[in-house]
Order: C-alpha cells, then structure tokens, then sequence
C-alpha cells in the first residue's frame, strides 16, 4: 500500500498526514485521526451523514479522496464551534428538537451552515434544497428545516446591530 | 398540543404535567457536537474485519464449500464455516417458547433465501476480507423456490424450512392462530349486505442512515465485550449464550446508541458470529453491514395479504367479520411468528362486532426474512381495516365518521377474544378528530360516549 503526505487545513490548524493512495477523506477523519463526529452512512455518497466542509462547499468525505485534500481547508463538526461554545445551528437543532438518533445530524448541521454562509436569509425552499442530500431516516424533516431558519434569524440579529 | 382534561374526568387521577410541554432530549447535546459515541465510533489496535459470503440463490442445496484460493489471500487470518459454530441452529424468541429452532448461523446443507449467510472471511482490512470473500468456492444444486403465502401452502410448494416440515407455524397443534366468537356464516345470510376485499403490501425496509453492525473485543481473563447497535441487547446476550455454548458471564454489551433502528436492529444476526470470531481469533472483530447488505438481508417489515368479510345491516351495524391473513416470514421465523399472534390480537379492529372468525397464517417462503418493524403485525391490518370502513360506510351512504362511533367498542361491550372492554376512547378520537376537521357529525355521534352504548 503506497502512502502519500498530504498538508491541509482541518478546523482552523495545520494537519500533516500520511494516508494510503485511494483511501478516503471519510476513513482519514474516523479511523486515523479518531473525529468521529463525521459519520459513515452509506460509503456510496447517498444519504449525506459524512459531509464536511471543504473550502466553504459541502462536501461528501466518503467520496473524497484524502490525497486530494492537499492544500484545502476542511471543517468537520467538532471545528463549528470554540470547544465548550455552540454555534447557533447547533443551539437551534437542540432547542427544537431536530436530532432522533442522532446519526445524520453532523451532516445536516454542516450542510445548513454552508447555505446560512452563502445565504444568510434562506427561504425555506432553500432549505430544504441544501439539505436534499441528507436523508434522515427518524424523519424529522421538519423540526430541521425548522431549526435552520431559526438558527439563521439569529445570525442575522447581531449582524443588524453591529451595523 | 393541548392536554383535555375534561375527557373521563371523573376517572382522572393523575395530572399529567409534561403533555403538551417540549422538553430537550437528554442526548441532544451530544448529537449535536458529534460526541454522541455510536458503537463504530472506537478504534482498537489489531482490528479485524469480517465479511460474508452470501448465497447468490433464493433456494439452493450446498453441494460443497471450498475456502483454499480465499485463505491465500493477503492479509487473511481466519475462515468461519458453519462446523465452528457450536450450536448452529436456533430461533431469537427461543426463550419466550417460539420454537422450534428454525435458522441456522452459518448456512450448511442448504441455502433458504438470497444472501443468506455462508462464510465468514476475517482479515486484516476491508479489502482483503472483501477480496477473499470473493474467492470462497460454492457449488450450489439450485432448488425450485416459493415467494408466494398462498402458494407456499399449496400441496406441493417446495418445503422451505425441514425445521418446521411444512410452510407454516404451528401454534400449540393449529396451522394458524384463530379467533372464534359467534358465528359468522349465520350472521352473513341475514345480513343486509355482505362485502368482500382483499388488501396487500410489499415488504418495507427500515434503511436506518447507520447500518447494522458490532464490534466484538477480547477482554483480559476469556471475557468478551460487544458495542453494538442493536436495539436487543438481552435477546442478543441470550441467543449469543446458546449459540456459542457460553456462560453469560464471559459476555459484555454494550449498546443503548442506535443510529435509527425501527425494529431494524431487534434481530440477532451480526453479534454471534462476531464473538465467535473474536474467541477463535483472540482479536478484535468487527461486522458491520454495507448499505446493500441492509437493503438486501437484514429483516424488513413483513408482507401481509389480508382477506375481509364482513356482513353489514343498511342501519349501519356490522354483524359479522371474517379475516384470513398471511404473514410473510421469509425463509425462517425470526419475530414474525409473534407478529402474526399480535395481527390476530389486533382483528376485528376497534370495533364491537357480534360474529368474528380470524386466521392469521405466519407462512415461510424463500424471500428475507421478515421481522418487527414499528406495530409489526398490526399496521398493515389497521390499514386493510380502515379502507375496509370507508369502503362499507359508502356502500350504505354513511358519514364515515359517524359510522365509525357507531361501530366502536364501548366499555363493558364483550370482544371477539373474550375479554370485556375497558378504557376505551375511539368514541371521543373520533368526535375530536371531526372536530378539528370541522368535519360535521350527527347529533347521535357528537353525544356518543365511550362509557356506555347508547340505546
């Protein structure tokens, strides 16, 4: 098995790592770096529970491959917020009951924040559209899309009195 | 959400402060950091992988099994069949007296339905097990199969499972559990009309986002622990015990974390084999479900078709029902065999009916096995019931909410299984129900109560 070095980004620092040609960005996360805040749904890039951000985009990191991280700026949930703090996404999704099990919740967060970064006053069609790549299986669809229109009002409160 | 305390208000005795108020979920900060620890979310040193080879035929006779090519491949370390299982066969619900044992763990002289499972390849990655997996050698003699309920009881249908040598579950000497009250065939000549339907479904698939899946670790002093997703996990300590001949002591598990499960993840399918694994490997095993592995073999919610009878008076009263249901069970019992009891538990539906006959067949075929899935045994046949309603209410040109208060059991009223009623509210459902449709009922029913039966 060759391994290749790959420097990137991962929530905010430096990450140097050998990682097997072929091998992906999910099995990097979980089985080398132990971030198990990324979950593994599927591994065919259909239910949406590994997305991360890469650059701003989400992305699926079960159909990504580690060496191709090189040089990117990866988020995964345990770098959305200062350790102890919640990001208001994450606030919302617990205030309004929008986690069951549990399991697709990282993916849903993390593809609500990219919209929210892009789009800061999302319509609900918007919503639902970024995270039509997720599938929640408990279906708590609409707590969720609640809790992202929730979440994004109060981003938007604290950009209007700064300004 | 509002909570009416003026329904049985007499009766009341507890104040039920919670209904209605949202309260956080006790895990919800964990599901929403990503710390939420799921049974997959551990690492240990010497892991190894396991993956099955798995029948490509719905009904086949294994002629032989020749694992040499899969044992040279890299990174192999060991290879299960199923002479290394102590006790081969048994059934999940074994101590709760559904018998006999009917499945085997590993498959041996026969394979029952497509992707049962075979072989069990351990090695040290993924890939390998996959590869080796890949190269097992089975010869297969390829056996006529029955996907049908009704054809699998025909004389003739091939015989599924020997365990039980016919296609069907006994239940204490009957070919089907029954129900008996009054007599239908009489209340049907003098009923005004007398309506026949038939309703089916397919089998449903949970497709939890986590699939299915275990890791067993070797503990100091022959202990064994277990994480796992699996909704059961003292069916899987039992089956586990008896299936590998252990005392319970030398079997830990650790579960509760279930990444969706619906009933998915009550069956006892990956945890045996992967503590036998780790015993005869000394090492950490893991055995976890690809999608297509949860999509193709793991248990879904049983197929029913369900045939109902009823006799109806043009005033409205249905004097007679009669059900004859089939469970599809798949190719052997797992919970179905209850889930056909709890069917005919659930007939004739809600309502007070003089003259009921219900059989509930739990039939084998060679299609997955069947087994719980959210009211198992008794969604389907709510479903069948419920069009069947709206299907006689329009026959006789009745509201079909009134008809529904009409037909509802009222306490004292004497079921078909021979228990009275007690604390029965379809009555003021009902009423609330067309209430908040702004569904208008008749005077009769907005009076009607679930107390007594109006005269």
């Amino acid at each position: 098995m060759t391994k290749v070095a790959v420097e990137f980004t991962l929530n905010t620092r430096e990450q140097n790592e050998f990682v097997e040609t072929g091998s992906t960005l999910l099995s990097a996360l979980r089985d080398r770096l132990g971030l198990y805040g990324t979950k593994a749904g599927c591994h065919q890039g259909t239910c949406g529970a590994c997305t991360v951000i890469i650059d701003g985009e989400p992305h699926l990191s079960c159909l990504t491959l580690a060496e191709r991280c090189r040089g990117k700026d990866v988020t995964t949930l345990e770098g959305l917020a200062p350790a102890g703090a919640l990001h208001p996404l994450q606030q919302a999704f617990m205030d309004g009951f929008a986690a069951q099990c549990g399991f697709c919740t990282p993916g849903m967060i993390l593809a609500a924040k990219c919209l929210l970064d892009r789009n800061p006053d999302p319509t609900r069609d918007e919503v639902v559209d970024a995270i039509s790549g997720n599938i929640c299986r408990c279906t708590g669809y609409e707590p969720i899309i609640a809790a992202i229109l929730t979440a994004a009002q109060g981003l938007r409160k604290p950009a209007r009195k700064r300004a | 959400m509002e909570y009416r305390k003026d329904y049985f208000a007499e009766t009341q005795t507890q104040d039920l402060t919670e209904v209605g108020v949202t309260r956080q979920r006790s895990d919800a900060l964990g599901h929403v950091t990503g710390k939420t620890q799921y049974y997959a979310d551990r690492q240990f040193a010497g892991l190894l992988h396991l993956k099955m080879v798995r029948s490509p035929h719905h009904h086949a006779r294994i002629k032989s099994i020749d694992v040499a090519k899969a044992l040279k491949v890299p990174g192999v370390v060991r290879i299960l069949t199923a002479k290394d299982v102590p006790q081969n066969i048994y059934t999940i619900l074994c101590l709760i007296q559904v018998e006999p044992n009917d499945e085997p763990v590993l498959a041996f002289d026969k394979v029952r339905f497509k992707g049962e499972q075979i072989v069990a390849v351990l090695a040290e990655s993924e890939a390998a097990a996959r590869d080796a997996a890949a190269k097992v050698k089975i010869v297969y003699e390829v056996l006529p199969a029955v996907f049908d309920v009704e054809e699998a009881l025909k004389p003739g249908a091939p015989l599924v499972n020997e365990y039980h040598g016919r296609n069907y579950f006994t239940y204490e000497g009957h070919h089907c559990r029954r129900v008996r009250h009054g007599d239908v065939e009489r209340a049907f000549a003098k009923a005004d009309h007398v309506v026949e339907e038939m309703y089916q479904s397919s089998p449903i698939e949970h497709a939890p986002t986590e699939t299915t899946g275990c890791i067993v670790v070797p503990d100091q002093n022959d202990r064994y622990t277990c994480y796992s997703n699996t909704q059961a996990l003292y069916f899987t300590l039992d089956n586990t015990a008896l299936i590998l001949n252990s005392p319970f002591h030398k079997l830990r598990l650790v579960g509760g974390t279930v990444g969706g499960g619906f009933g998915g993840k009550v069956d006892v399918i990956t945890e045996p084999i992967a503590f036998l694994a780790a015993m005869l490997t000394k090492r950490p095993v893991k055995y976890e479900y690809s999608r297509e592995e949860e999509m193709q073999v793991s248990s879904p919610r049983a197929a029913e078709r369900i045939y109902i009878k009823d006799g109806l008076m043009k005033d409205g009263r249905i004097t007679a029902r009669k059900v004859t249901l089939y469970v599809d069970a798949g190719a052997y019992s797992r919970h179905s065999p209850y889930g056909t009891t709890k069917a005919a538990a659930h007939m004739p539906g809600p309502y007070t009916i003089p003259n009921v006959w219900v059989d509930c067949h739990c039939v084998y075929t060679n299609r997955t096995p069947s087994s719980a899935m959210r009211g198992f045994g008794v969604t389907i046949g709510d479903f069948a019931l419920e069009v069947q309603m709206d299907k006689l209410a329009r026959l006789i040109g009745m509201d079909p909410m009134e008809f529904r208060i009409l037909n509802a059991y009222r306490d004292g009223d004497m079921k078909a299984h021979q228990k009275q009623v007690e604390g029965a509210a379809l009555v003021e459902c009902v009423q609330a129900a067309a209430d908040l449709a702004r569904w208008p009922i008749d005077d009769r029913s907005k009076t009607a109560s679930s107390l007594k039966r109006e005269v």
